[in-house]
């Protein structure tokens, strides 16, 4: 039964999509959906971004500006998203195609992002793969700094910075000391990226068919490894203090303006909307389903990952603050003994301090000769980092601490790569479901083959990222290309549904699939709210980044203050291709629109000066 | 003559004591933390351990040095403190009043480093030399380095899972192509044998179509 005020463009929909015997590709069960969608939402940022900005923005505080952009921009959007990509049934650039055409540069837009996103988002994966790989070894490799050649001490840099860094900036990445020095192709990062493309590959072989079996595990296996941290993590001394720390809430962080800004973005990007994939997902659903509910687990279920993964996060954080306390301590304590042949063991940590008084108060010159270090726990605990910082040094380096090192730096790994390459099923599925709905890919070729020459291309651009500058071109393309182009498209995409497609067609279209009408608080949000919060929120964005002079840190043994990351400026030539990267995918939108519309006033033009009766001048002809 | 002999005795014991001083040129501070090492099985430092100490480094020196012969008299300690830590200094066997040079009981203290921190139940950072740096352990060589073996296996299982899949891919696409053309074989057999009148039904096609009637054929023209 047709819904009434059937629009011509799910007529279009349902005549192209549905050639005679080209059945769409549907989900096996809900579950599979609702895990594909679960997993492609929670990614690495729940893991390491969210506890960043929850310590950096005062605890607990910092949830209540996350639940207010949850409950006004990320859940509107979300179901927004569903909702379009079930009713009309394509992926990003039939949609946005279908409501108008002059709108199929956001499809296009979206595609574009989805790929850019997938390329450096793997090279991620390769490393933590690269990781994975070398976690079999007893002891772990980044325990120890290597000796030099005559083994008479450790290698330099490794000693000047900790054997964790050096594993990292070095074994690694063998990173340069700036990104305009290239370098070569490091040939053990080429060989990790083919390993990720190709386990990629066997899980995106046949497109959902073969991606809803392998959520089954990569979304749940997470969730089992976060509770076996949890409770390994409660177990460890030092982990009350970490936590105490993380959600102690300093409530005069909420007038910082760029909390609330950072808590907008975190929602919008860990959501994984505008990215298409949600879109092309739900499009392989049965018209008939509870989108509503659909929105609202995925939504609810991300953030409360987000908080649920920060427990065992900090709870680390706080035994390996503890741990570097001590030791700190302990290194105080050996010189004091040494210097004043005082006992061993006499000085412990609990009556450090009383020592410390009598002997300074006997002997103050010797004392300040020894250049004792200022133990302080809180320093320890402020020393936070987000991104790769947090999971390949800070992680590893609690990791190191801990007994079983192996079996926790394996799980660790295991669960981020699962993590990682839920989230590449939606990037991937973001540029394959277009493809496909726009009939790209030639009859010949089977849906395997296109998949794995996806795979290659895709795998052939990122060796950029094998480079030793390879990380600063992966922090470009995250901070531009994975930034400001989607806060672009939502805003598009929430203006086109609600203005150009009509949110009163939209809710009937809704009532037909669930059975009810959206209420006030979907009207509000989606009408008003939502692209209201969204406007704010990209000037705010695009405001904070141009106050500042881009620049990226750099690691150069050769820098003065080394171990300290050296800033830098990017040069000319990099930060026109950070502009590049941002614009290009926003200029795609106008860029569409005006060659449509030439297109229109071609057909104007050649119909007025030979009118063809049999012509139909509301079809608009496909790209 | 008694007393002229227990004087050159007792100078001779002075001046060989006299020897070892706390920042001696020819000696090294050794410092011990048996504590915590050891925790609660740690033993106290007494005379007993002293005399091991000196038999220990004597045995380093006799390790190191073949030729000579030395004794636990050639081994001096002094400036005991309470950390424990001591100053100590090697005499030459031969000559009494002449101390081994500090470089080679460097390398005698290297060359047998191992022997004389287990004597003590004690490691590098336990029992220091202070000046002499601790040994390294040797980093452990793979020959084939165990994160390509991961590596190795890893790829083999994806790749065999690849190859399995496009296989039954390749399987299941023939097999339905041959259906398809065992569906025209079976139309155009249907034909022939119908064409073949009665004699062609109940052996090989399917179901008899009772309410076919097949008059056509036996047209009046």
């Amino acid at each position: 039964m047709e819904a009434p005020g059937n629009s011509k463009a799910s007529e279009e929909s349902q005549t192209e999509g549905a050639k005679p015997g080209d059945e769409r590709p549907k989900w096996d069960n809900k579950v599979q959906y609702l895990l594909t969608c679960i997993g492609f939402a929670v990614g690495l940022g729940n893991v390491w971004r969210f506890p960043y900005l929850c310590q950096t923005y005062g605890g607990g505080a910092f949830l209540i500006p996350y639940l207010i952009a949850l409950l006004f921009e990320g859940l509107p959007l979300l179901h927004m998203e569903l909702a379009i990509g079930q009713r009309l049934r394509m992926g990003s650039i039939g949609v946005w195609s279908s409501i108008s055409p002059y709108l199929g540069g956001v499809g296009l837009a979206s595609m574009t992002v989805s790929f850019l996103v997938g390329l450096f988002y793997n090279t991620i994966l390769a490393w933590v793969l690269w990781y994975f790989f070398h976690s079999f070894q007893d002891p772990l490799p980044w325990k120890n700094c290597p000796l030099n050649a005559n083994h008479t001490e450790y290698l330099k840099e490794c000693a000047e910075s900790t054997a964790v860094n050096y594993f990292w900036y070095r074994n690694t990445l063998n990173i340069s000391p700036n990104v305009e020095s290239g370098g070569t192709l490091q040939w053990w990062l080429v060989i990790c990226l083919a390993a990720a493309w190709i386990i990629v590959y066997i899980c995106f072989i046949r497109g959902i068919e073969t991606i809803g079996k392998a959520v089954y595990v990569t979304a749940t296996f997470p969730y089992l490894v976060l509770t076996i941290f949890l409770i390994r993590a409660l177990t460890l001394p030092g982990a009350s203090v970490g936590l105490k720390y993380l959600f102690t809430p300093k409530w005069h962080t909420l007038t910082n303006p760029k909390m609330w800004l950072d808590a907008a973005t975190q929602i919008f990007f860990s959501l994984s909307l505008a990215f298409g994939g949600l879109i092309a997902f739900s499009s392989y659903n049965p018209q008939k389903n509870n989108c509503e509910r659909d929105a609202l687990i995925v939504g609810c279920i991300n953030s409360a990952t987000s908080i649920y993964a920060s427990i065992p996060i900090f709870a680390i954080l706080g035994f390996k603050a503890k741990s570097n306390y001590e030791d700190c301590l302990n290194a105080n304590i050996l010189s004091l003994t040494n210097a004043f042949s005082i006992g061993d063991k006499n000085i412990t940590i609990e009556n450090y301090p009383e020592w410390l008084g009598h002997l300074n108060s006997t002997d103050p010159a010797e004392v300040a000769s020894l250049n004792l270090k200022t133990c302080n726990l809180e320093n320890f605990l402020d020393e936070s980092a987000s991104g790769t910082g947090l999971a390949f040094i800070v992680f590893t380096e609690a990791v190191i601490k801990m007994p079983g090192s192996q079996v926790w730096a394996i799980l660790f790994f295991i669960m981020l790569f699962s993590l990682g390459l839920s989230s590449m099923f939606g990037n991937l599925e973001g540029v394959l479901t277009p493809l496909l709905d726009l009939h790209m890919v030639p009859k010949w070729m089977p849906k395997e083959v296109f998949t794995g020459l996806m795979c290659a291309v895709s795998f052939s651009v990122a060796l950029i990222f094998t480079l030793r500058s390879g990380n600063y071109w992966l922090e470009i393309f995250n901070n531009y290309v994975g930034s400001v182009p989607l806060l672009v498209i939502a805003f598009f995409e929430i203006t086109a549904v609600v203005y150009v497609y009509g949110i009163n067609r939209f809710s009937d279209d809704i009532a037909w699939m669930t059975g009810r009408r959206p209420n006030l608080y979907w009207q509000a949000t989606w009408r008003v709210i939502s692209p209201l919060m969204l406007l704010v929120v990209f000037l705010a964005y695009v405001v904070v980044q141009a106050r500042e002079t881009p620049s990226y840190t750099a690691w150069n043994p050769n820098y003065e203050e080394f171990p300290k990351q050296e800033t830098l400026e990017y040069p000319g030539w990099v930060f026109a291709i950070c502009v590049l990267l941002a614009a290009v995918p926003c200029l795609l939108i106008p860029l569409v629109s005006l060659y449509r519309f030439i297109q229109f006033l071609r057909i104007r033009l050649a119909r007025k000066r030979m009118p063809n009766p049999y012509e139909n001048e509301r079809h608009i002809p496909e790209m | 003559m008694l007393a002229k002999i227990l004087f050159l005795l007792c100078l001779t014991h002075t001046s060989a004591q006299d020897l070892c001083k706390s920042d001696t040129d020819d000696g090294y501070k050794v410092r011990l933390s048996i504590k915590t090492a050891l925790g609660d099985d740690a033993y106290t430092w007494n005379d007993s351990e002293q005399f091991l100490f000196k038999a220990t480094l004597a045995f380093a020196m006799m390790q190191y040095m073949p030729e000579e012969t030395f004794n636990l008299s050639n081994i001096l300690i002094c400036d005991e403190t309470e950390r424990v830590s001591f100053w100590f200094v090697v005499m030459s066997p031969q000559n009494q009043s002449q101390l081994i040079p500090k470089a080679e009981v460097e390398n005698a203290v290297r060359k047998s480093r191992n022997r004389i921190n287990s004597a003590f139940l004690l490691t590098d950072k336990t029992l220091e030399f202070v000046g002499i740096p601790p040994t390294f352990a040797a980093p452990v060589v793979y020959t084939t380095p165990p994160w390509l073996i991961v590596f190795g296996v890893v790829i083999g299982a994806v790749c065999a899972g690849i190859v399995a899949i496009l296989i039954s891919t390749f399987i299941q696409k023939s097999r339905k192509t041959k259906e398809k053309e065992n569906d025209l074989v079976s139309d155009e057999e249907t034909m022939r044998s119908v064409g073949n009148g009665m004699a062609g039904l109940g052996d090989k096609d399917g179901v008899y179509n009772q309410s076919f009637v097949d008059d056509d054929r036996f047209t009046k023209l």
